[in-house]
């Protein structure tokens, strides 16, 4: 299942565990990413609050958790290469989340409504 | 924002090439088309065109146009040649920059000032405020002149073979008028830390110039990697490294406030200020982290007391360092010192280097 913030982070959720990135439309629009600022495994991460930054060339960007809970992997395949975001973000997800409350699940966006906040905002 | 985004005469054409824009100085300016990293190694290794019609031109004729333009500008322009460009401020009595700005000598009565879009209107303002008693005529000229600047290792070659434009006997810092038939500027400027040139035009020319350089090949640059490429030479941005709140001498730009000349706005504050000698001082940061240091972030000391701010900072994307412009206590200024940056929730150790990461290739 796959859920959206409106701030462009996406939980895709497997059983308890939610591996959060950034959707396509941000990675575009953000354009090169150089460097993917993330914390540290434990580190508790808090539903709509942020957890690290994702930076281009042009500037830094806040990543905020879809999701809150305890960080149980961070995607170390970014700290080398961060432009795997660019090149297939959903896969590429930054953190890897054992979610404390699943119910939050709820109140994200559904794909079809993330794809109809992007088409609001190329406008 | 209530007020509309101004255009320059080549927003159609950057938006049918795809061109990410942002509202910049207030107009609806190109920030990146195939992208800042492209644009910026295009600059770096052969040519590249910006659109800079934005920037606002301000002619100063009249009897009194030497006299009058020196005071309100730092440098000297007693004596300057015809068909010479140089690079100043106007400063506020207290020493702070209204703006920094090109003067083009068109001759002694007829002098072409070119500032920065953001300040045009407090620009015009302040000059036609202090010109009483002085025999000079003020024209903002901003919404008649186009501007290109075409920079670049290859930008000579390309103005010749592209635009039929013989730039090969242009000095740095010269410029020449062509009539064709309406006037034409084209001097050996730029902001980019390479060989290059500044076109002003007419809206007409400078679209016809525009299309033919895009169809030739030359990559077109936007407003994102300008401000990386005058970065890493070390160029100050007005806003960032330049404010009414920050002097020329803490920029490190002493050298073009003339504080010998008679008089100018401003000059009794730097003069002080250079017997003093400033409290803050612009300095290049460099760190050895992982972390981009960005506008605005703190500058701490080695005990964590903040020390200053980040002006400019980015993964410098030709030289693969993370550096930064910082405004810091003038003490903590040599070579050499250790200090830190807050980046977001951490504290990152960085060094001061030298703000000219980039040395520059002009054509001396």
């Amino acid at each position: 299942m796959l859920y959206y913030l409106p701030t462009h982070e996406y939980a895709r959720v497997e059983g308890n565990i939610a591996y959060v990135g950034i959707s396509e439309f941000a990675a575009r629009q953000l354009g090169n990413v150089v460097y993917v600022d993330m914390p540290e495994a434990d580190d508790d991460v808090v539903k709509g609050e942020d957890f690290g930054a994702i930076e281009s060339v042009k500037a830094a960007s806040d990543l905020y958790s879809p999701v809150s809970g305890a960080v149980v992997e961070i995607n170390e395949n970014l700290i080398d290469n961060p432009r795997l975001v660019n090149e297939d973000p959903m896969n590429n997800w930054i953190i890897k989340v054992e979610m404390s409350d699943p119910s939050e699940l709820d109140s994200l966006l559904s794909p079809d409504d993330y794809q109809k906040l992007c088409e609001s905002e190329k406008h | 924002m209530s007020e509309e985004l101004k255009k320059t005469c080549l927003h159609d054409l950057h938006v049918g090439l795809g061109a990410l824009m942002n509202p910049f100085g207030g107009f609806d300016m190109p920030i990146q088309y195939a992208g800042i990293e492209e644009e910026h190694r295009a600059v770096r290794s052969a040519v590249g065109v910006f659109d800079v019609s934005h920037m606002g031109e301000v002619a100063v004729t009249g009897p009194d146009a030497t006299k009058f333009v020196n005071h309100i500008f730092t440098h000297d322009i007693r004596g300057l040649e015809q068909g010479k460009v140089i690079y100043g401020m106007m400063l506020y009595p207290e020493g702070g920059v209204v703006d920094d700005l090109l003067v083009y000598e068109r001759g002694d009565d007829d002098y072409f000032l070119v500032i920065n879009a953001s300040n045009i209107d407090k620009d015009v303002d302040w000059i036609n405020s202090h010109a009483e008693g002085y025999d000079v005529t003020i024209d903002n000229q901003s919404d008649m002149w186009a501007e290109l600047a075409v920079q670049g290792p290859d930008s000579e070659r390309t103005l010749r073979d592209v635009l039929g434009i013989d730039g090969s006997a242009l000095g740095f810092y010269t410029f020449e008028t062509l009539n064709s038939p309406d006037p034409l500027i084209v001097s050996r400027t730029g902001y980019t830390g390479e060989d290059g040139f500044e076109i002003y035009a007419s809206a007409d020319v400078i679209r016809r110039y525009w299309q033919k350089l895009i169809d030739a090949g030359v990559a077109p640059c936007g407003l994102g990697c300008r401000d990386t490429l005058r970065f890493e030479a070390g160029l100050p941005l007005y806003g960032d490294e330049l404010s009414a709140e920050i002097t020329p001498l803490e920029a490190g730009l002493g050298i073009f406030v003339k504080t010998d000349k008679d008089e100018f706005i401003g000059r009794e504050a730097i003069a002080a200020q250079k017997q003093e000698g400033p409290r803050r001082k612009i300095v290049g940061l460099e760190l050895k982290a992982q972390a981009i240091p960005r506008h605005g972030y703190e500058v701490l000391d080695s005990e964590g007391n903040v020390v200053g701010a980040v002006t400019t900072g980015y993964h410098s994307i030709s030289l693969d360092r993370n550096i930064a412009m910082a405004l810091v206590d003038a003490r903590l200024a040599s070579l050499g010192t250790e200090l830190q940056v807050r980046v977001r929730r951490k504290v990152f150790p960085a060094i001061v280097v030298k703000k000219r990461f980039y040395t520059p290739n002009y054509k001396k």
